[in-house]
Formats: C-alpha cells, sequence, structure tokens
C-alpha cells in the first residue's frame, strides 16, 4: 500500500516566496512612482483623444450618452485608477485558479476518474484560496467600484438630465433589483457574497469527505463526495457565468457578448490545469509522489493542451461573429483592445502565448511527459492567461490612458506570493496522497 | 522447402504467462512476428519491443496538407479569381476563412490517418486475414513464429515455447 507522505514547506521554499512579495511590492512602488510622475504626459493626451473619438463615434452610433466612453468621470487620478484595475484584474484571475482548483476535484469525482487519485491533495489545497478571495474580492468592490465600473454611477439612471444613460437604465434591474437604479446595486453584491458562500461552503463539504477517507478507508465518503461535487458542478455552471458578467462584461457597460461567460470559464479552467501540472511536476521534482509517473502526466498534459484549444475556440468564436457582423456596439470592445496604442501588443501576445505556444510545444505524446517540457509550457500558459484577464479588464477601465509596466508585474508578483504561501501552507497540512482513494489501485496501474 | 510461410503457432492461456513467455522466448533468440489476444494485454508492446507508431507523423503532415489546401484555396478564390466584397470585408482576409480552415485541416489529417493506416497494415476489401488459431478471438493467446526469418531450427523452437508456458504447439502453413 501507499506509505505515509507529507509536503514539507521548508522555510527555505517559504524565504523565496517572501522575496518574491519583497521583489512585488518593489516592482509596485516604482511602477506607482512612474505612473504618478508620468500622470498628464503630452503623448498619453494624444492616444487618449484619439481612442476617445473613436470610442465616442461608436457609441454614439448606437444612442449612447457620449460619456460614457469618456475618461471624464471626475474619477480618481490615473495611476491610482490603474492601481484599482491591476487589483481587481488580480484578483478575478486568482479567485479564479483559486476556485478552478475545486471544480477539478468536483469533475474527477462526478466522472469516478481513476488516473486522478494520487494529484487530488493538489486542487485541494488551491482550493484554500477561495475564502481569501472571496473577502477580497467583496472589499476590493466597495474599494474600485467608481473608478472601475462605470454602471455605479448614479448620475446614469437620473431621467431628464445630460448624464442619463436610457440603454444602462433598461438593464439596471440585474444590478439594483430590488432597489431603485443608481442606488446600492444590492442584488449585484449579494450575489458576489453569495458565489464565494456556495464555492466555499462545497469546498468544505468535499475537503472533509476527502479526508476522512485517510482515516476510515471507508467508500461512503467516496460516495458523498461524489453527490456534493455533482451538485457543485451544477452550480458552477450557472454560478461562473454570471460572475463573467458581473466582474469583467459589466465594466464595458454597454458591451455584450452571450459568449463570455464560457470564455472568463476557459481561461480560468485551463490556467487551473497548468497550475495543479506545474505544481505536481515541481512536488515529482522535489521528490514527493513518487507513484505519479509519466502516464499521469501525460494526462495532465492533455489537459493543458486540449483546453488551450477549447480556449482558442472560444476566443475565435467570441471574434469571428464580432468582426463578421460589424455592428458598431460590438466592435468597439476589440476597436480597443486591438487597435489602440497601449494594448495592441498584449492583444496579440495573449494569442501567442496562449495558443500558438501550447499548441505546437504540447503537440507530441512525448511532449506531455516529459517534465522539462511541462515545466515551460505551464508557467507560459499561467502568465498567457494573466495577460488574457489583463486584456479583458484594463482597456474597459482605462481606455488610453492605461498601460503596462512595473505596477501590474509588481502586484502580479504579490498575488501570486500570497497565493503560493496559501496553496503549500495547506498542502503541508494534510497526507500528500489520499492512501485510501478507492481508485488509488487503478491509479498505480494507469498506463497509456 | 516448397513455396509459401511456415508458422509454428505456441497457444497460451494465461496473459501473465504470454507476457513473460515473450521476454524469455525473445530473449533465446527467437524472432516473434505476432501475438494475436482476445483482449488488449497492457505491456504486450513493449514486451514484443515494438517501436512507437509513426502515424502521428504522418497525421501531422496531412494536417498541414489540408490548412495549406483551404488557405491557398480561399485565397486564390476570394482574393484573386473571383474577388468579392463580402461583409464590406477587405479581399482575402484571413478571419472568416479559419472555419473552413480548420475544417479542412481535420478531415484531412482524419482520412490521411485511416488511409496510412489501412495501407500500412494491409487491410483492404476482400482481404481474408491470415487465421492462425480460431481461438484468438475466444480465449486464448496466440503466438505466431514465422520459421523462415528465425535461424533456430523448428524443434528447438518449439521446445522454448513450451518450456515458456505454451500449452500447444502447433504447425501452420499458408
Amino acid at each position: 500500500m501507499i506509505a505515509d507522505e507529507k509536503f514539507e514547506f521548508t522555510s527555505g521554499a517559504k524565504r523565496k516566496i517572501i522575496y518574491l512579495a519583497l521583489a512585488g511590492m518593489f516592482f509596485l512602488g516604482v511602477g506607482l512612482w512612474m505612473a504618478m510622475s508620468d500622470g498628464h504626459g503630452a503623448g498619453h493626451d494624444e492616444h487618449a483623444a484619439v481612442v476617445n473619438q473613436s470610442l465616442v463615434a461608436s457609441t454614439n452610433a448606437v444612442g449612447a450618452e457620449p460619456e460614457a466612453a469618456g475618461g471624464e468621470h471626475h474619477g480618481s487620478a490615473p495611476w491610482l485608477k490603474r492601481l484599482y484595475t491591476s487589483l481587481w484584474h488580480n484578483n478575478v484571475f486568482f479567485a479564479g485558479i483559486g476556485v478552478i482548483g475545486l471544480f477539478f476535484i468536483a469533475i474527477q469525482y462526478a466522472a469516478q476518474a481513476g488516473w486522478s487519485a494520487p494529484i487530488k491533495r493538489i486542487p485541494l489545497a488551491i482550493g484554500h484560496w477561495i475564502p481569501i478571495a472571496g473577502v477580497m474580492m467583496v472589499g476590493l468592490w466597495f474599494l474600485v467600484k467608481g473608478d472601475v465600473f462605470h454602471w455605479t454611477h448614479h448620475d446614469l439612471y437620473v431621467k431628464d438630465t445630460p448624464g442619463y444613460d436610457k440603454i444602462l437604465d433598461g438593464k439596471s434591474a440585474y444590478f439594483f433589483w430590488p432597489f431603485a437604479a443608481g442606488g446600492f446595486p444590492i442584488f449585484f453584491v449579494v450575489r458576489m457574497i453569495a458565489f464565494f458562500g456556495l464555492w466555499y461552503l462545497f469546498f468544505t463539504w468535499i475537503k472533509k469527505e476527502m479526508l476522512a477517507e485517510d482515516l476510515s478507508g471507508n467508500t461512503a465518503h467516496f460516495f458523498s463526495a461524489r453527490k456534493f461535487s455533482a451538485i457543485f458542478l451544477v452550480i458552477f455552471g450557472v454560478t461562473s457565468s454570471v460572475a463573467a458578467w458581473d466582474w469583467i462584461m459589466s465594466i464595458d457597460t454597454h458591451w455584450y457578448s452571450t459568449m463570455f461567460g464560457w470564455y472568463m470559464f476557459a481561461s480560468w479552467w485551463v490556467t487551473g490545469l497548468a497550475f495543479i501540472t506545474l505544481i505536481v511536476v515541481n512536488l515529482k521534482d522535489a521528490g514527493y509522489l513518487k507513484m505519479v509517473n509519466s502516464n499521469h502526466l501525460h494526462d495532465l498534459g492533455k489537459f493543458v493542451f486540449a483546453f488551450s484549444i477549447f480556449w482558442t475556440y472560444i476566443w475565435f468564436g467570441q471574434f469571428l461573429l464580432i468582426y463578421y457582423a460589424n455592428i458598431p456596439e460590438e466592435t468597439v470592445y476589440f476597436i480597443t483592445r486591438m487597435k489602440t496604442a497601449p494594448y495592441s501588443w498584449i492583444f496579440f501576445l495573449n494569442l501567442l502565448l496562449n495558443f500558438v505556444l501550447p499548441f505546437l510545444l504540447l503537440m507530441t505524446r512525448d511532449a506531455k511527459r516529459q517534465m522539462s517540457m511541462l515545466k515551460v509550457v505551464t508557467p507560459i500558459v499561467i502568465l498567457g492567461h494573466w495577460f488574457d484577464f489583463y486584456n479583458m479588464i484594463t482597456p474597459g477601465v482605462m481606455k488610453g490612458e492605461g498601460g503596462f509596466g512595473f505596477l501590474e508585474l509588481g502586484l502580479l508578483m504579490i498575488f501570486l506570493a500570497a497565493f503560493l504561501y496559501i496553496v503549500l501552507n495547506a498542502l503541508s497540512k494534510v497526507q500528500l496522497v489520499a492512501k485510501n482513494h478507492p481508485f488509488m489501485p487503478e491509479s498505480l496501474n494507469h498506463h497509456i | 522447402m516448397d513455396k509459401g510461410k511456415h508458422y509454428l503457432v505456441g497457444v497460451f492461456n494465461d496473459e501473465d504467462v504470454l507476457l513473460h513467455g515473450v521476454e524469455h522466448i525473445r530473449e533465446k533468440g527467437v524472432r516473434i512476428e505476432e501475438v494475436y489476444t482476445p483482449f488488449p494485454v497492457h505491456g504486450l508492446d513493449e514486451a514484443l519491443g515494438y517501436k512507437r507508431s509513426r502515424l502521428p507523423i504522418a497525421a501531422f503532415l496531412f494536417g498541414m496538407t489540408g490548412t495549406m489546401l483551404a488557405l491557398t484555396m480561399q485565397i486564390w478564390m476570394l482574393g484573386f479569381d473571383w474577388p468579392m466584397i463580402i461583409g464590406g470585408k477587405n479581399f482575402a482576409s484571413l478571419p472568416p476563412f479559419v472555419p473552413v480552415t480548420f475544417e479542412l485541416t481535420v478531415l484531412l489529417a482524419a482520412f490521411g490517418m485511416v488511409g496510412t493506416f489501412m495501407i500500412v497494415s494491409d487491410l483492404k476489401p476482400y482481404k481474408w486475414p491470415r487465421q492462425f488459431d480460431i481461438r484468438s478471438t475466444n480465449d486464448k493467446h496466440v503466438m505466431a513464429i514465422d520459421l523462415a526469418s528465425n535461424k533456430l531450427s523448428k524443434d528447438e523452437i518449439a521446445r522454448i515455447l513450451k518450456e515458456n508456458g505454451a500449452e500447444e504447439v502447433n504447425e501452420k502453413n499458408f
């Protein structure tokens, strides 16, 4: 049978993570200083003017008020706005990886998958980020709402004033129900809390069953974990989609895409898979998880490969329809991202990192079975999808005033350090391998 | 010796005996042509020393052919031979070509792969398969050894087969 094995979160690893966080803070400081001193440079204003003009032109065409496009919303200074945007971007991104940990486990249980039995503790550890992400999400929302979410402004909903926005008023129930439009968006906030609450609830239930199985070896735990997983999958199907509309799509308030829920889910999912793979590979390097062999790595590699293509399919499905239909209120989304100076390189980098590289590098069987190749591809995919979320969020908020530099990278490093600390700490608290998992013998003999 | 092929056919009952038998028989220098089993036996390919199939390379090449064909066809048709403005887009603008390119890539990769597999495996209509022992479709594992490709004598091979767990050793000529 399997020996008891525990991951030791060494002080050396902790020190590295703290260095990462300190480097991130330094980067953030430099980035903030640069953004503050840069402020309203001449070159920047020119860009902003051009962008705003094209945006105004396209939104005017559908009868929205010109203000919708402009950054003239007596909001915070550009540097602060950029900081808020980046905070929101990172939190949505890492919240997604956290909940994908749970989603991965749920899929394995619902499908009664055998191969994944020895690695299930890694997504479980990743799921420990859910409550932290939830608290930060709600807290951050109150901090950033005025700058990031255009629809929160009260004057949009006052009839017969210059600021009145008929389109938004029509949609207002989605945010403000049952209160009057322009007040406190109770429906939106309750939804956010409820989603994280549900995710956390199912996380604790499934975790309890998984850990109880270690002690008793009773298959009843497997079956109740399977039941919770099946219910969670249904809930996640709805909540992930609505979360995508709420937390990201509502930033570009007038724009909508029916693909968006899928799009954000695909991005979260492949990032989570890449993260799980990366941790498994590094644990193996450190001498843990001896029973995980190249057959299990092959499955993980196939997951990353397949869902990189799935993400591209969704990305293209969204792009092609908007490109072809050429309706101004839809194309504005891609004009801001693809044709505007501070963002267009990120738009194309996104496709390179998330489609071209994983597709070509992971195509052969050997590439998926070798740790060295997985160690190269998974960081590319994780970073690529971080850029993907940047691409979804930042241009919508910052328009022409946005940028990419030390500020964004610094915050990424801080979030990554905190995330890694929580995940590895959680991993070191429980048995690394579920030795009484009913599918363990099957997984040990896994052969493809 | 007359023309035609002469085989020794070893019949095995248990897949574990077979698996170890294959290893030992090969160690003794006997060349095994093929093993027929009623169900997939894990590890048999490795024990027989089969090389990895190169079918994926063929699939990749057929897929690339499909990509090239689709792009050339569409760009030539809509860009040069009969330029048409569709939806106010440029002639030969790339995004609308992607679905067709994708489909042709998949189609040619799939057809090419199946066709290559059939040719390599010598599968064709009206081909009557050589049946070494009909029980390989029911409950026995059957090992075929081509005598012409082996240096050892028939009796010696028969002895080695018996020593390594073969229930019966038969002769079969085609």
